[in-house]
């Protein structure tokens, strides 16, 4: 039987900052946005003091003034290099890997008989957390809409100890799928939450029993398929789901082996372009961008090399510009000639409202006049591709040019990617 | 007799290769550990050698004197590899109280203890202590002032 695994890493950012600073196991701590503007990402201990992602860095210093709350700047150098390191981990342990995020990813896990398949992921459980540092949980199921509320149930239900893995049609399935409300479900918006509850339609297992035909003619193709995907049936692929809002990945195969920086620069640039008009659509801003490439694991004939790096956003931007500029310096980082590239892709990360432009008071201002005029330009850009086709207007990769000035007052160093940052261990 | 002058061994030196591509360094990593003899020929690369898994090796520098006398000086390099099970005798990272720490692992008797290489640093018994094995070091690199 064919199964999906969702490996997912425990409050991330905050995670990594342990790794390399033990001392803040335990304690609430929190990551900032650019320009330390406010709060998004958050350890376990800070969510239960009642402090919510988003929160204006300057509303909690009185907290970090008493020392009862720690903050650092985000630190995306760090978070780019361990997310590289736990993908590296998960390809040593399953057979294909996908990122579906910086701090998610998606294993194969075909072929288990079922008490091995739970030994299986347990392992991968803990060697991430060894080999890495960083703490993780396992969700596995035939479907990534179950995989994903696998995951849930792992986090969430102390019981299963960060893993968790559902079999179509067990009872465990089921006991889960009448648990869990339908915002949980992987796709499932507010507002579709409240259509299908006038329907009678409230839990994950009500939407599973739904007749998938009625779904798709009252709402869509779908959410037919999150339907047929909750029974257990594999129709969701990767790419067709941008979940929440929160990330936005484009990536693709080069289509042959290639070391052309030219082509991988083009290749690049397309994704960037891309992810930036997805952006746009969907009204967010990004605050950081990934870029990734892989070399082909499976051939062991050839040196392998899966670099990625994050670089952030001088601001919260959905400007084309500005996130290919910033696509363009991590390309040129992580790029080393000598392999063979196969893949490639860019995330955008860390995404807010667009509408929450308040925001632009505390990271870096944005002139009025500089907004509209960008504005405007990614507007036309968008109008001309659309009528005219994708591609028709491409900007070309911006070469580095002002130097950017970000407030990063609290960041710890960039301990696994800087010779002059490296952890500094103790012998006394 | 000695000369007033000897001879260098390299009267200019040679122009240095680079290594072959920093391949597992820095920014990336790759999942698979190369497998080395399918490239004869190629300049010797050192993370080849010295870097076995990518994925859980980190790099630390030292400070402190306390492990002198176990070879490792202040300023070193260790490698730290977070795949490997600390046996007896390891040279270990540590976390003690919230610090990261280089000690030697040691069995005194029954009692499994972290160890300095001075004298003045009293073994830590593993017992009363809050403490987690970081990871262990493969390898020191100590580069001379030249």
């Amino acid at each position: 039987m064919s199964m999906i695994g969702l490996v997912d890493c425990n409050s991330f950012y905050v995670s990594c900052e342990r790794v390399f600073q033990p001392r803040l196991i335990g304690l609430p701590v929190g990551v900032m946005s650019n320009n330390d503007g406010c709060v998004i990402a958050l350890s376990a201990e800070l969510k239960a003091l009642g402090i919510g992602m988003g929160t204006p860095a300057f509303e909690l210093q009185h907290l970090v003034r008493q020392g009862r709350i720690q903050l650092l700047s985000s630190n995306y150098e760090l978070y780019g290099d361990m997310s590289a390191r736990v993908l590296a981990v998960l390809e040593e342990f399953a057979p294909a890997v996908e990122p579906y995020s910086i701090d998610e990813m998606f294993v194969r896990l075909d072929g288990f008989a079922h008490e091995r398949l739970l030994a299986h992921a347990r392992q991968l459980h803990c060697r991430v957390r060894q080999y890495t540092g960083i703490p993780v949980c396992v969700g596995v199921a035939p479907s990534r809409t179950l995989a994903k509320l696998a995951n849930r149930a792992a986090k969430t239900l102390p019981a299963y100890g960060g893993v968790c893995v559902l079999q179509p049609g067990s009872l465990e399935t089921r006991t889960l799928l009448r648990k869990f409300a339908l915002g949980d479900v992987w796709g499932v918006g507010r507002r579709l939450v409240e259509r299908l509850a006038l329907m009678g339609i409230k839990s994950a297992w009500d939407l599973a029993q739904a007749d998938p035909k009625r779904i798709r003619r009252q709402f869509s193709v779908t959410l037919e398929r999150t339907a047929l995907e909750l029974r257990g049936i594999s129709c969701i692929e990767m790419n067709d789901i941008d979940e929440a809002r929160q990330r936005i990945m484009t990536s693709r195969s080069f289509g042959k082996l290639t070391d052309d920086l030219a082509e991988i620069r083009e290749a690049m640039r397309q994704h960037g372009q891309r992810g930036a008009e997805k952006l746009r659509q969907q009204g967010s801003l990004a605050r950081a961008v990934l870029v990734f490439l892989k070399t082909n694991p499976f051939r062991t004939d050839l040196p392998q090399y899966s670099p990625s790096l994050a670089v952030e956003l001088p601001r919260p931007t959905d400007d084309s510009r500005e996130i290919l500029h910033a696509a363009g310096i991590a390309l040129r980082r992580i790029h080393r000639p000598g392999f063979l590239y196969q893949k490639g892709g860019v995330m955008l990360l860390d995404l807010i409202d667009a509408s929450r432009q308040q925001l632009s008071l505390l990271d870096t201002p944005l002139s009025e006049a500089e907004r509209q005029r960008s504005e405007k330009l990614m507007r036309v850009m968008d109008a001309l591709n659309q009528r005219m086709g994708r591609g028709t207007l491409k900007l070309g990769t911006p070469s580095p040019g002002a130097a950017w000035h970000l407030r990063c007052a609290h960041r710890t160093q960039r301990y696994s990617t800087r010779w002059e940052e490296l952890p500094a261990v103790r012998a006394l | 007799m000695t000369p007033a002058n000897p001879t260098p061994a390299h009267p200019e030196p040679p122009t240095l290769a680079l290594p072959y591509p920093l391949a597992l360094g820095r920014a990336g990593l790759s999942g698979f550990p190369s497998p080395a003899q399918d490239y004869e020929g190629r300049t010797l690369d050192l993370n080849e050698r010295l870097v076995k898994r990518p994925s859980a090796t980190f790099f630390m520098s030292v400070t402190g004197d306390s492990m002198e006398r176990l070879g490792i000086h202040e300023g070193d390099l260790l490698l730290v590899d977070r795949s490997l099970e600390p046996r007896p005798g390891h040279i270990i990272v540590a976390m003690v109280d919230g610090e990261i720490t280089v000690k030697r692992y040691e069995l005194r008797g029954e009692v499994p203890c972290l160890c300095s290489g001075n004298p003045r640093y009293a073994p830590i018994p593993l017992l009363d202590i809050e403490c987690q094995v970081w990871g262990v070091v493969r390898s020191v690199i100590h580069e001379y002032p030249v």
